[in-house]
């Protein structure tokens, strides 16, 4: 087993931890989305690798190529991708509102407001 | 000819209507047309029902590509009960949400709150209907995103936060999903459920397929809110518009249980979860878990929309519980309760709708002396709360008795006296709202509060006396609540 052969692989958990922990250490809902979309994309990489075969080509059908590329991964993580930006998106619409009433992204400020009697 | 494709309309109705209902861009005609949507939707999953209940399951390729292939939709006794589940709470919702959305939602966007309830919708039925893996986590994030939004509408502002809060954690949840889904992708080299559950045996016991199962495990219980997992449920159910909390708290989290019992029993099969790993042990911790501190947080919370959120997470405990046991009486309860929980909750979120509408968000000291002010949503609140007491009548009571059975087959006495001593704890919070409703004075100002409107009131009753109607006459629930654990059970490898 040669470590270096599972890179792509050792990233994408890298940036699936660096995603989580900053989804939980940071206090800036803005930042919390940042984290989010790093966790989401470390997903795309561990459907993207495989799919990958060393010496094949695209898969499109044509004289002298016998080994072709899984286009399945490409074609679901397309689909997560899509997801991805809108959940995002909704995400930010969402933290626009909350400055909006609380003049505040962070999140212990919001929830100091939350604490004071109405 | 249209017979055939009912499993693709269940999902295209719903999904194409929403953009219509953009179109539209008036309150009135977009409930009208969620309201016709929503009642063909049920009329179809009832068609469904009784189609699987007669010749067994039904399949059907989309545009005609072979199974492993192509998406499959593939209905059986388990996703037609939870289709007719989802769409029945809907019709019941829907013809309510038309007083309630008017008074809770300004009208410039009511269309946009009937367009998110459509894909919601949308999104949960196409949940419970296909057979391919990843087009659940499509249909997962379309309901979610849709979620998010119906949550964001309530008129407090915390409502804002609860759904952010709500949308990191099942953006987390759905990507924990995805992640377990690629494993079994790269394990097996397929997508549809039943074409993976014939080549996972041939995996075995590999590492990245118990990597896959620990995924999707943590994943669908985000989204189902089992235990610790649920922190994002309160402040969500508290703070959204009414009919969408009654909506969402009936439906949403049963769909994820139903992903979780589709994944355990089809996919992974009994022997790997069950026997191989002590994944049954750990879930019947977590919901024993759910059963006591969820129970005891609901006692003392002050806003009532909070105490049966925290309800809620109790509630789901026994249906896991259910789960845990793996055995068909287990299932059977487990099953039936996912039905009884969502009628009772339906009812009465409903009905702390039509509360909300009269005085506001309703807190325990706001609803002294409700009895006497309105006397049938106190009465509705009431079989509500007896219901999740579970007392001999009510639904509640079918559903804890096949749960006792199922303890005690293992000779578990101890789990059937935590049952019954968790059921003490729901005894104190409805009991709690029983005497402030009947028992205590109303407050000086609370002159001139009267009953909703009927259109409010009797989709709300309906469900209330639904709670009653399935506690007495049980052969249509347990029955297809058995039929339905026994498929699950059937392929046990």
């Amino acid at each position: 087993m040669n470590p270096a052969g599972y890179l792509n692989y050792w990233i994408a958990i890298l940036l699936l931890i660096v995603g989580l922990y900053i989804l939980i250490a940071r206090g800036n809902l803005v930042k919390k989305l940042i984290g989010l979309s790093i966790f989401q994309t470390s997903v795309y990489l561990i459907y993207i690798a495989p799919g990958k075969i060393i010496g094949a080509t695209a898969p499109i059908v044509a004289e002298g190529f016998k080994l072709y590329s899984n286009p399945l991964p490409h074609v679901l993580i397309l689909t997560a991708i899509v997801v991805g930006v809108a959940t995002l998106a909704l995400g930010l619409a969402i933290v626009v509102r909350i400055n909006e009433v609380y003049g505040t992204i962070e999140e212990d400020q919001i929830h100091a407001q939350d604490q004071e009697p109405e | 000819m249209i017979y055939a494709h009912l499993p693709a309309l269940q999902v295209a109705l719903p999904l194409i209507a929403a953009p219509l209902c953009v179109l539209l861009r008036r309150g009135f005609a977009a409930w009208l047309l969620a309201l016709v949507v929503t009642w063909v939707s049920a009329a179809i999953a009832v068609a469904l029902l009784l189609q699987v209940l007669h010749t067994g399951a039904v399949s059907y390729l989309l545009g005609s590509w072979a199974a492993p292939w192509g998406i499959e939709y593939r209905v059986d006794v388990v996703n037609a009960f939870v289709l007719v589940l989802v769409s029945g709470i809907a019709s019941v919702v829907v013809p309510y949400a038309r007083a309630s959305v008017g008074f809770e939602i300004p009208v410039e966007q009511q269309y946009l709150f009937w367009t998110a309830y459509l894909l919601c919708l949308a999104g949960l039925l196409g949940i419970a209907i296909t057979g391919d893996a990843f087009n659940v986590f499509v249909f997962l994030e379309i309901s979610s995103l849709a979620t998010y939004i119906l949550i964001a509408l309530g008129r407090d502002r915390r409502a804002l936060v609860a759904s952010y809060q709500y949308l990191i954690m099942g953006t987390i949840g759905a990507t924990f999903i995805v992640i377990g889904v690629g494993l079994l992708y790269l394990m097996t080299g397929t997508l549809n459920l039943s074409d993976l559950s014939n080549r996972i045996t041939a995996v075995g016991h590999a590492r990245p397929q118990l990597a896959a199962l620990a995924f999707l495990t943590v994943g669908i219980s985000l989204k189902l809110a089992l235990f610790p997992l649920h922190l994002w449920l309160p402040n969500a159910y508290a703070y959204a518009p009414s009919a969408a909390t009654a909506f969402l708290a009936a439906t949403a989290t049963k769909v994820a249980v139903y992903l979780l019992l589709r994944f355990y029993f089809s996919v992974f099969g009994h022997s790997l979860v069950f026997a191989h790993l002590p994944l049954p042990q750990v879930l019947l911790a977590l919901s024993v878990a759910a059963m006591f501190v969820a129970s005891t947080v609901a006692i003392f919370q002050q806003d009532v929309k909070r105490m049966f959120a925290y309800s809620s997470v109790a509630q789901i405990g026994y249906i896991t519980l259910g789960t845990s046991f793996a055995s068909a009486t287990g299932l059977t309860g487990g099953i039936v309760h996912l039905f009884n929980h969502a009628v009772a909750k339906g009812s009465i979120f409903l009905l702390l709708g039509c509360v909300a509408l009269r005085i506001g968000q309703p807190t325990v000291a706001r609803m002294a002396g409700l009895g006497k002010r309105m006397p049938w949503t106190a009465a509705g609140l009431t079989i509500g709360g007896l219901s999740l007491i579970g007392i001999p009548g009510t639904v509640g009571f079918v559903s804890k008795w096949y749960l006792v059975l199922a303890a005690l087959e293992r000779g578990w006495w101890w789990l059937a006296a935590a049952i019954l001593a968790s059921t003490l704890l729901a005894i104190v919070y409805v009991w709690r709202l029983i005497e402030t409703c009947y028992l205590r004075e109303p407050p000086p100002r609370a002159e001139g509060v009267r009953e909703a409107p009927l259109s409010m009131l009797i989709p709300a009753l309906l469900l209330a006396a639904a709670c009653v109607f399935f506690g007495l006459d049980t052969s249509v629930t347990v029955g297809t609540a058995a039929q339905a654990a026994r498929t699950l059970l059937e392929n046990v490898r």
